[in-house]
């Protein structure tokens, strides 16, 4: 039984070491926001943050996480109802269409923010290669740029 | 977070809300608790509540096309209410069918979620609204004719004024209207405004619960591996070497030709079924090489025997007698949908009933997936739509459904998930059709075009997925973009002779609806093969198509070529590419602004679009179902390769099948042109544009015609 710091909370874990961080999230603690796009690290959007940085759940057993690190999940953003100021940027800016890359879009954004408050494009190109097939791309940057000023 | 308490069968949880039988969006109840005592069903479009809040019914998916809201919008637009109050649900296409069909069509591909339900649901909306005004005229005792409707509010010459939310217990009893008259468009308040979309918040929190995160309570999982030729079977597999495993329930064969293991987790599943032993018998095209299916489309190219699609005049004598003849030939892979959210289907099965929860374009054909499946009558079945995470065509055919229900019949009474992992999906794809094209046109000495021969060779999507539809052999979806008339996707020039055939050729792969469909390559191979004749002709491209351009297409051409500054003068290395098609009933131009380094970089700097739907109903939407067809078909066009080794698939995840990510994303603008007087969709006919504007633009930076995509493959670099 593993115990997870995650969002703020600590959480048991019932699953095998060995288990990737993502298929822990969503089907042992029901946090079903980080997405299953590839399972490879390739798409992005089982993004969360790990001690702070961003980082593809898929590929991050159980194992190595286990021990006390921050999880933060695109559940744990939000604090009482009221959206950070990335969700914000993102909802002025009806960025989503799917919305199924958006958990870990916001999640990369968020991480870029904090590290860069004032992302130029090429910025964004660097920390932003999340997949997205409706092609939202365009708002995201917007979004992005939008939520530095504000 | 959501966790599943002790639930009933139908029950489930939505953000911690339970809700039961049907889903809805934006917290919204579902038709069974609509019909509950608070809240009122004025007709099958509008319910309302006794705090005003106005639910529309959406029967067409949403798939992040933005339909939901512009749907909404149209009901809202008739039915006068306060639009800050509305909120939508699905009903269910088992409620459909209970209801004689009262919502009419689920199926939401090409682009049809509007312009084909345009009408029924302003007269839904149209309805509720004059019910809402008889209702209050008879509690008030006055004429309705002395009562106006606006902004969720009923009210009369005196001053009496009502709300929705207090009126619908009334208007619910009434007798709907036998005729309603709808608005002229120019009073619209709601339709054409760029409201935002209602489905966002959930999206940015975690909260929106797509198929891929339903849970039930006691619920199993089950991950799937089909035999990797298509068409082959299930030999043997032995359950025992992974039944010990963690979390194992049972390990099932499905269909004769798929294995399936059922575990607590679907990660649990997943790591046994990689464990299991399978022995496939992969049938006749297990010897099938990419080469054999490059033969036969090239065999096709000049075979005799072809489909017409589209003839006038004496080609083969116009071209003859022509004084230069031009000649090309192209060629476009297969492609794939990648959707983000991989296939899944959520199903309880008994004896007597089977449910399932999904994501599906087409919720209709997954409830009779789902009967077939379960040798049930329609009525014991039913299908809850949930957000789907993306579709693009791969969702509206219920294969994912049919074999969700093959498996969760192995456990009556428990209910299973059954998902794809991205390989699997990768593996059994409903391939965007590969086709090969050779035009041939004659020019008179003027440079004028005399005759067009154009011979598509390759597959049918219909051949594939619906045989029984095909007309008298003949595909007629194939000439998409070329075809002589009608509304839906016609080809734009004047041109004296032509013949547009099709020499149809299937190799084993499974042809399928994507995003664009066959408009796609069509427009490759017509608006490519369109500037080869103008540079043929000494002719700008742009002025060599208004000479044949139909008066619609032309003035689309143009305005796209005006926002885009086509001509004038563009930063040193920059160049123009324009190509121009009608698709599903919407005209859509493209300039594609590039630039190709002495080592052959491809950079594309900016594309713009001008669309004229008729009219638009949410330019804001329609701006980024632009911007998204580019990226969407501009994937394509860099990087969309589908190929065969062995008769198996080659390319299994996103490394092996790239898509465009935010880097390569080029600026986009467009112009929204709408003429009015008809509905065009939006969702898919920006993305025909993309590849033929963008490999036009290319030739003018480096004098390369790239005839065969993916452009990764193409050597752009100086000299080569």
């Amino acid at each position: 039984m593993a115990v997870l710091n995650v969002n703020g909370k600590s959480l048991q874990a019932n699953a095998d070491p060995r288990t990737p961080l993502l298929w822990v999230l969503r089907e042992t603690l029901g946090l079903t926001g980080t997405k299953y796009g590839c399972g490879i690290a390739q798409c992005g959007a089982c993004t969360v943050h790990i001690d702070g940085v961003a980082t593809r759940s898929c590929q991050v057993p159980l194992s190595s996480v286990s021990s006390g690190k921050k999880i933060v999940t695109i559940e744990g953003l939000a604090q009482d109802g009221k959206l950070t100021k990335i969700q914000q940027a993102w909802l002025d800016n009806d960025t989503p269409q799917c919305g199924y890359c958006q958990s870990g879009m916001i999640m990369a954004a968020t991480a870029l923010l904090a590290a860069k408050p004032n992302p130029t494009d090429a910025d964004i190109d660097a920390a932003m290669t999340n997949i997205c097939r409706c092609g939202t791309y365009k708002q995201v940057r917007e979004a992005i740029h939008a939520a530095a000023k504000a | 977070m959501t966790i599943q308490t002790s639930l009933g069968r139908r029950g489930f949880v939505v953000g911690g809300a339970t809700v039961a039988g049907g889903f809805s969006l934006g917290f919204s109840f579902p038709h069974a608790t609509a019909q509950a005592a608070e809240v009122q069903e004025v007709n099958a479009w509008v319910v309302i509540k006794p705090d005003d809040t106005v639910v529309i019914r959406i029967a067409r998916s949403e798939m992040g096309q933005g339909t939901l809201t512009g749907l909404a919008q149209l009901v809202a637009e008739e039915l006068e209410c306060d639009w800050s109050k509305v909120t939508t649900e699905y009903p269910t296409p088992g409620e459909n069918v209970r209801r004689n069909r009262v919502w009419k069509n689920f199926s939401t591909g090409g682009s049809r979620g509007i312009r084909e339900s345009h009408q029924y649901v302003r007269e839904g909306g149209a309805a509720a609204r004059e019910m809402l005004i008889a209702a209050a005229a008879a509690e008030w005792k006055v004429p309705a004719s002395e009562c106006s409707a606006a902004n969720s509010v009923v009210k009369h010459g005196s001053g009496k004024t009502a709300t929705y939310g207090h009126l619908a217990a009334a208007a619910a009893k009434l007798e709907p209207p036998k005729e309603v008259k709808l608005k002229d468009p120019k009073d619209w308040k709601v339709i054409g405004q760029p409201l935002k979309r209602l489905d966002t918040r959930d999206k940015l929190t975690g909260a929106m619960i797509y198929g891929i995160d339903y849970k039930m309570p006691g619920m199993l999982n089950a991950a799937v591996k089909a035999c990797p030729v298509n068409g082959g079977k299930l030999k043997t597999f032995d359950a025992a070497k992974v039944e010990k495993m963690p979390g194992v329930k049972k390990v099932v064969s499905v269909d004769g030709n798929t294995v399936a293991v059922i575990a607590d987790t679907w990660w649990n599943a997943k790591t046994a079924l990689e464990k299991l032993p399978v022995e496939w018998d992969v049938g006749k095209s297990g010897n099938v090489q990419q080469d054999d299916i490059t033969a036969l489309l090239k065999e096709g190219l000049t075979a005799k025997e072809a489909f017409v699609g589209n003839k006038a005049g004496d080609v083969d004598a116009a071209i003859a007698g022509a004084a230069k003849k031009v000649e090309a030939t192209y060629a476009f892979p297969y492609q794939h949908h990648v959707t983000m959210e991989p296939l899944n289907a959520t199903v309880l099965y008994t004896a007597d009933k089977c449910e399932v929860w999904c994501g599906t374009q087409n919720g209709e054909a997954a409830l009779a997936a789902a009967a077939e499946a379960a040798e049930l009558p329609v009525a014991k079945c039913d299908v809850y739509k949930l957000m789907l995470g993306g579709g693009f065509g791969r969702r509206g055919r219920a294969d994912y459904v049919r074999q969700a229900v093959l498996i969760a019949k192995q456990m009556p009474g428990t209910p299973v998930k059954t998902l794809w992992s991205r390989e699997e999906d990768m593996l059994h794809g409903l391939y965007h059709p590969t086709t090969m094209c050779k035009l041939t046109a004659g020019l008179d000495a003027q440079g004028n075009i005399v005759g067009l021969r154009v011979r598509i060779s390759g597959q049918s999507i219909l051949a594939s997925l619906a045989p029984q539809s095909l007309q008298n052999g003949m595909d007629p979806a194939t000439f998409q973009g070329f075809m002589p008339s009608g509304p839906e996707a016609a080809y734009g020039y004047n041109i004296p002779n032509l013949l547009i055939d099709h020499a149809m050729r299937n190799p084993h792969l499974t042809a399928g609806f994507w995003r664009g469909v066959n408009v796609n390559q069509n427009a490759v191979y017509m608006e490519c093969f369109m500037d080869e004749v103008a540079e043929a002709a000494g002719v700008d491209p742009l002025e060599y198509r208004l000479k044949y351009l139909k008066p619609k297409y032309a003035a689309v051409l143009k305005a796209a070529c005006d926002k885009a500054g086509y001509g004038k003068p563009l930063p040193a290395g920059h160049f123009h590419g324009i190509s121009q098609v009608m698709g599903y009933g919407s005209y859509v131009a493209g300039v594609s602004e590039v630039s190709v380094s002495p080592d052959g970089v491809l950079k594309i700097h900016k594309i713009t679009a001008a669309t004229d739907p008729g009219y638009t109903v949410n330019p804001a939407q329609i701006e980024r179902q632009i911007a998204g067809s580019f990226v969407y078909g501009l994937s394509a066009a860099l990087y969309g390769e589908i190929t065969v080794k062995d008769g198996v698939v080659e390319q299994t995840n996103f490394d092996s099948y790239n898509v465009m990510r935010m880097d390569e994303m080029p600026e986009v603008d467009c112009a929204l042109v709408p003429s009015g007087g008809f509905w065009g969709g939006v969702g898919e006919p920006t993305i025909a544009v993309a590849a033929p504007a963008t490999l036009n633009a290319i030739y003018k930076a480096t004098g390369k015609r790239v005839r065969e995509l993916p452009l990764m493959h193409q050597e752009l670099k100086k000299g080569a």
